[in-house]
């Protein structure tokens, strides 16, 4: 029996306590423990990037980190991106460009795509596939969700009016 | 999909994490970013029972130039080195190399020293190092030591690091600003180890290699110099006719296993295929 | 009637049919709100790990649970014996054999089910399933199905050993499943032996995995107190499976409930009832508490419903101007351990004779033999209608073959062989009656969009370069729409599917299908449909589908059949209501019925256009007392629709590749889809569609496979091997339509989302071969590697500088 490690972090702002054994895996925490199952689980070898996270301000596959890693740890998921009601740029580029069907692989791309803006603000086409090339989709080719990112691109570009 | 129980211990420096290898022997691993370890332990390849958490270790990070020699923390993220504007200015390869590893989150995780002492075949890292002339700082609790990368790589998941020592330091002499430089790696997709790899650099004077260097990845049991390739091109101009050659050098020296992204005859051509593209393509961008 | 700027803003607002409304799912999906089945969590909920044999094909000789009983939080174990009692160890498949649920005394298949450990948690199953001893006895594999009937092939299936048929004919060898054949042999092989020109060629549609992102799983819940069963399950049928259920169980129909909530994709893998599922709904009856159980991705890519693994030898037979006479196609198809195959209970080799395609073939045969081996059960129909893929693949390469015999272009061919536009409904040598294509002008098309000719120029000059560049072409004709319950049922129960509408006063409605979304964007596109049958807004239109409770029977979604059928049968449910809506319109409005006209959103009186009342008027006086005299309230209407025929959506692809010679690869430079699916309910949907559908075929065809070694050791089934492109391997696609409507369908659409996979998969298969045919290739199998592309090279010594 080993010796279970309590480990604090922060999850989409909130502050969150959990008491786990070292080999829990991030995913299983956010989704068994949080109550968050955005991040989806696509495999078990590290490829399909469903599970994709936002940790300490990185995309990590979280099926690919243990829980106990994460002690102090900033993770942001996808039910964490729309704000006092009004969504992400990178939630509304989705749905206007019908960048999803199943919905299974679009946590994970939201969240790849929040931190590759982030990094890269004005992608080409070219970059966006590079750089998302972690998350696997099925169902949509990844041509509208090339166009989702852009358009979230393109609105995060915008001078902000307002405060 | 879940690992076998382990206990877990995150030091917080290089001495504390030698005292716990000492202490639990080979039933201890390294954790550095993960991606290779933890996918084995997920599928029960490996079990483990101590992980060494090397991630809060600071002295383990950081990318810097001194006296003529680049030293990249052994934890140092592939997504690190390929934006350091340091790596890409002075070892362009070392970038170019990262960003055919793996996918974007993995090379978030991965690190050079990882990479490095794993000893996969498929690994990208060691065919850069052998080419960079790279040497490696290995910490045990007698001591440090820095050892060559040339000899490094002994054998499938072997390595001259010994039980009980972590890689704690990679360093490269700063390549010569007129070298060329290339790592040419054929797969099956984003994400897959090479079909084949060959990493070149490459210096010259006038029309005629100066110095060259030339290694594989995936072609045998371990990374390897193509010496009799890098010998029939010093002294020569690049051409087809000396690059044809090279490659068929670099090819006699392949024993690749055969796999779903091949046979052994098409991977040993591959090598050479890639090794004729790399050399291209260094002398290309090597300046006079 | 002509439409006013006026009218045509109403039907704007409705979004209904042809918009390219926004989808209404989407709004839980971006925020990570789906409900998959593996979020769902029930108070009580145990853990199942299945334990899975390491051989293709032993004897099981014992199985020690003790070990596994004594891991902390380990409930129970449960193998074959624990499942006699409830004589459920076994179970019937929709294609007229019997599977194992838990391996019986042996194991037929690498990764079979041999035992679950049911756990207090998914940690605590996983060690406990490694705890489990399993003593083995190896027994010699059949992995390559043209040994599975010589005459000293190990018995593959002792369990039907004195069976001499299972569900479709005679059986010649333990290991033979079935013969099934159609057409006029006779007149074939006439028109073979007169021909001018013959040719011939083994095609391989190798044995591949349709991959959904979620895996295939389940949540059990049975209540102790009332008897109920619910599942939850990523199902693509849940009316199918509630009743196969109720048949295995024994518990009432009416006391099980199938939930599919939301699916993270399906394309045919989720419609069998997988022993995972059995299980856990057993364990669940056992110990009272829901039991979930989620398969793993590779036991996903082993055990679940793989797709094609069809040997085929297409002949065709043809004048010298390259008009086809008839038509001979023989397939070995390889089913693995057990025929658990989906297709319509009549149908063992599903819709294969659509084989002729889109041309007018007078004269044609086909036969498909199957066989057992130690490979996981199926097939299932991988983005297609069952068997669809092969035949189309297998009549798009062997036209392109006799292209290259008689040296007549790949486009000009076809062209002469196409089933002409005025023919239609036109009924083929294999007995399907297509109801409506213009191949012609969606050929014509696509040739002038790429600039075909300039392509061929591009093309010969490369050749002269030593270069390869192929251009390949497909015009497919899908069938899809499964189907009219004469000639379609499963175990019996008939392939019609069924829509319940009701409107509420406030002019709002809902709607409930028995079809099942995974992705297709049903919430949205019925509603579209129903939005301009009934003159509501799409957006009020609530769309239901996957809980059995409340869904009408139908047969779930595979095979393109929703828009077919379900499509049908909510347009249909929605001329019901508004019909009756007249009627309530004619007495509120003071007329007879005949003075009334409908215009988008009202009934208005012939003449006096400003005397009318619209849907939501009428909805509201439907649950009042002013109503004709004898009719009662309520506006609402349910459709069980059986289709009349089946719909054949088609299509005209180009795709252009560069292949580089030294390496193998294979550069996708430009691909080009025009599809005609009949009326168009949501454009940007149907364009999602095709993207994926192409990227899927994309896979098949540059990568799929699901190799063995000669033990029957699985060699590549994970994602490390097998293939699903990322972004960056991806094609861009272009996409284009013509519409064609169908005549025999309410609203005249075929569906689509299929045709993508069935026409790209040659489409790709095609260029690639014409990149070598000046050098005398006719045929490449599938997957087209870098490295088995590079082995042709080889052959032809054109791989070296």
């Amino acid at each position: 029996m080993v010796n279970k490690q309590t480990v604090s972090f922060t999850l989409n702002g909130a502050d969150v306590d959990v008491v786990v054994e070292p080999r829990e895996l991030l995913i299983h925490t956010l989704r068994e423990r949080l109550q968050h199952t955005g991040p989806h689980i696509g495999c078990e070898t590290s490829h399909c990037g469903a599970c994709t996270v936002d940790l300490n301000g990185m995309s990590v596959k979280s099926c690919t980190v243990l829980t106990v890693q994460c002690q102090d740890a900033k993770v942001l998921t996808v039910e964490g991106f729309e704000q006092g009601g009004a969504l992400h740029a990178l939630q509304e580029g989705f749905t206007q460009e019908h960048g999803l069907q199943c919905g299974f692989c679009t946590p994970g791309m939201i969240t790849r795509a929040y931190r590759l803006l982030q990094e890269n603000p004005s992608p080409s086409e070219e970059e966006i596939r590079y750089w998302m090339a972690g998350n696997l989709c099925r169902c949509t080719g990844y041509q509208n969700i090339v166009k989702a990112v852009q358009y979230a691109a393109n609105k995060m570009s915008l001078p902000r009016t307002g405060t | 999909m879940i690992p076998r129980e382990f206990e877990y211990h995150a030091p917080k420096s290089i001495s504390d994490a030698l005292g716990l290898l000492e202490r639990f022997g080979d039933e201890a691993k390294l954790l550095a970013g993960g991606h290779s370890l933890l996918p084995m332990m997920k599928l029960r390849f490996a079990q483990p029972g101590h992980l060494i958490d090397l991630g809060r270790i600071g002295e383990l990070r950081g990318i810097r130039e001194e006296g003529g020699v680049l030293r990249i923390g052994a934890m140092t993220t592939e997504n690190e080195i390929i934006w350091s504007k340091l790596l890409q200015d002075k070892c362009p390869l070392l970038v170019e190399g990262a960003r055919l590893i793996a996918d974007p989150q993995v090379r978030y995780k991965g690190t050079i020293g990882g990479d490095i002492s794993h000893g996969d075949p498929g690994n990208d890292h060691p065919a850069l190092m052998l080419v960079l002339g790279a040497t490696f700082v290995l910490k045990g609790s007698s001591g440090e030591r820095v050892v060559p990368s040339d000899g490094f790589f002994v054998g499938s998941y072997t390595t001259l690091l010994e039980p009980g020592e972590i890689m704690t330091e990679i360093r490269i002499p700063v390549p010569a600003p007129n070298s060329g430089h290339c790592y040419s790696k054929l797969k099956r997709k984003i994400g897959d180890f090479a079909t084949a790899a060959a990493a070149v650099m490459v210096r010259m004077k006038g029309e005629s290699v100066q110095d060259v260097a030339i290694a594989l990845t995936n072609a045998g049991a371990c990374a390897m110099r193509a010496r009799a390739a890098e010998d029939s091109l010093r002294g020569n101009a690049i051409n087809d006719a000396s690059i044809a050659e090279a490659a068929r050098l670099a090819m006699s020296i392949c024993d690749p296993a055969a796999d779903q992204r091949g046979d052994v005859e098409y991977k040993i051509a591959m090598s050479g295929e890639m090794t004729r593209r790399a050399l291209r393509t260094a002398r290309a961008r090597a300046r006079h | 009637m002509t439409a006013t700027t006026e009218s045509l803003e109403r039907e704007t607002k409705l979004q209904g049919l042809g918009s390219s409304r926004l989808r209404k799912e989407d709004a839980r999906f971006i925020r990570g709100k789906g409900t998959y089945v593996d979020d769902i969590k029930l108070p009580g909920m145990l853990f199942g790990a299945m334990v899975r044999s390491p051989y293709a094909h032993a004897r099981i000789k014992s199985i020690d649970k003790a070990k596994a009983l004594a891991v902390p939080g380990v409930v129970a174990v449960l193998v074959a014996d624990d499942l006699k009692p409830v004589k459920l160890h076994w179970m019937p498949t929709i294609g007229g054999d019997v599977q194992a649920v838990l391996a019986d005394k042996k194991v037929c298949f690498q990764m079979q089910e041999v035992a679950m450990v049911i756990a207090r948690d998914r940690y605590c199953a996983a060690d406990g399933a490694d705890a489990v001893e399993v003593d083995y006895e190896e027994l010699p594999a059949i992995v390559d199905p043209h040994k599975a009937m010589a005459p000293d092939a190990p018995i593959i299936r002792e369990d039907i050993a004195g069976k001499d048929e299972v569900g479709h004919g005679k059986r010649t060898h333990p290991n033979h499943i079935f013969t099934w054949e159609a057409g006029d042999k006779q007149g074939t092989d006439a028109a073979f032996a007169n021909a001018a020109v013959t040719v011939r060629e083994e095609i391989l549609n190798p044995r591949v995995h349709p991959c959904p992102l979620e895996t295939c799983g389940c949540v059990a819940s049975f209540d102790k107190i009332t008897g109920q069963l619910t599942v939850y399950m990523t199902s693509q049928a849940p009316h199918l499976v509630r009743t196969v259920v109720a048949m295995l169980s024994g518990i009432p129909e009416s006391k099980i409930r199938i939930i599919s909530g939301d699916i993270g994709g399906g394309f045919g893998n989720k419609v069998p009832i997988y022993p995972g599922y059995v299980i856990a709904i057993v364990a669940s009856i056992v110990t009272g508490v829901p039991i979930k159980w989620i398969e793993s991705r590779i036991d996903n890519i082993s055990t679940t419903g793989f797709a094609r693994d069809y040997h085929g030898i297409g002949e065709l037979a043809a004048d010298k101007d390259g008009r086809i006479k008839a038509l001979r196609f023989v397939a070995l198809a390889d089913h693995g351990a057990f025929n658990s195959h989906v297709s319509a209970t009549k149908l063992p080799a599903g819709l294969f004779s659509i084989c002729t395609g889109s041309y007018d073939i007078p004269k044609a045969h086909c036969r498909v033999d199957a066989v057992f081996t130690n490979k996981a059960p199926g097939g299932v129909a991988y983005r297609c209608s069952l068997r669809v893929t092969e035949a189309v693949y297998l009549i798009e390469r062997m036209i392109d073959v006799l292209a290259q015999k008689l040296g007549i272009d790949k486009a000009e061919i076809r062209a002469r062989n196409f089933i002409k536009a005025d023919k239609f409904p036109y009924t083929t040598s294999l007995g399907w009656t297509m109801d409506s294509g213009n191949y012609h002008a969606a050929l014509d098309k696509v040739l002038k969009a790429v600039d075909y000719a300039g392509l061929r120029r591009e093309q010969a000059e490369k050749r002269a370069k030593g270069e390869l560049m192929g251009i390949g072409i497909s015009t497919f004709t899908e069938i899809v729409g499964a189907g009219p319950t004469k000639v379609c049922d499963i175990l019996g129960i008939g392939l019609f599917d069924s829509c319940d509408i009701r409107v509420n006063p406030t002019g709002s409605a809902i709607a409930r299908l028995g079809t099942m979304s995974q992705g297709q964007g049903h919430a949205t596109t019925y509603a579209q449909i129903i939005a301009t049958e009934l003159g509501l807004p799409s957006d009020e239109i609530q769309i239901e589908e996957g809980d059995t409770d409340k869904a009408p029977y139908g047969a779930g979604t595979w095979g393109s059949r929703s828009t077919p059928v379900g499509g049908a049968a909510a347009a249909l449910a929605a001329r019901k209501i508004r019909a009756k809506a007249q009627k309530i319109a004619a007495h509120l409005l003071e007329v007879g019925e005949g003075d009334l006209e409908w215009e988008v959103d009202r009934f208005k009186v012939r003449g006096n256009p400003g005397h009318a009342k619209t849907m939501k008027e009428i909805a509201m006086a439907a649950h009042t007392s002013n109503l004709p005299q004898g009719m009662e309230q309520g506006l609402d209407a349910t459709e069980y629709y059986d289709p009349p025929n089946l719909t054949y959506p088609f299509g005209a692809y180009v795709c252009v590749v560069d292949i580089d010679r030294f390496t193998g690869e294979t550069k996708v430079r430009r691909f080009y889809a025009l599809d005609d699916c009949g009326t168009r309910i949501n454009p940007m949907i149907i364009e999602g569609q095709i993207h994926g559908g192409l990227t899927e075929a994309f896979a098949v065809a540059f990568g799929q496979a699901i190799p063995f070694d000669e033990n029957g050791n699985h060699l590549g089934n994970s994602f490390m091997d097998y293939f699903l492109p990322t972004a960056v391997e991806t094609p861009h696609w272009e996409t284009d339509h013509t519409v064609t409507p169908s005549p025999h369908h309410p609203i005249g659409a075929k569906g689509v989302a299929e045709s993508p996979h069935v026409g790209g998969i040659p489409c790709f298969s095609n260029a690639v071969v014409d990149a070598f045919a000046h050098l005398g290739v006719t045929h490449m199998d599938m997957p087209h590697t870098a490295f088995r592309v590079w082995q042709q090279c080889k052959a032809l010594g054109i791989n070296t500088r």
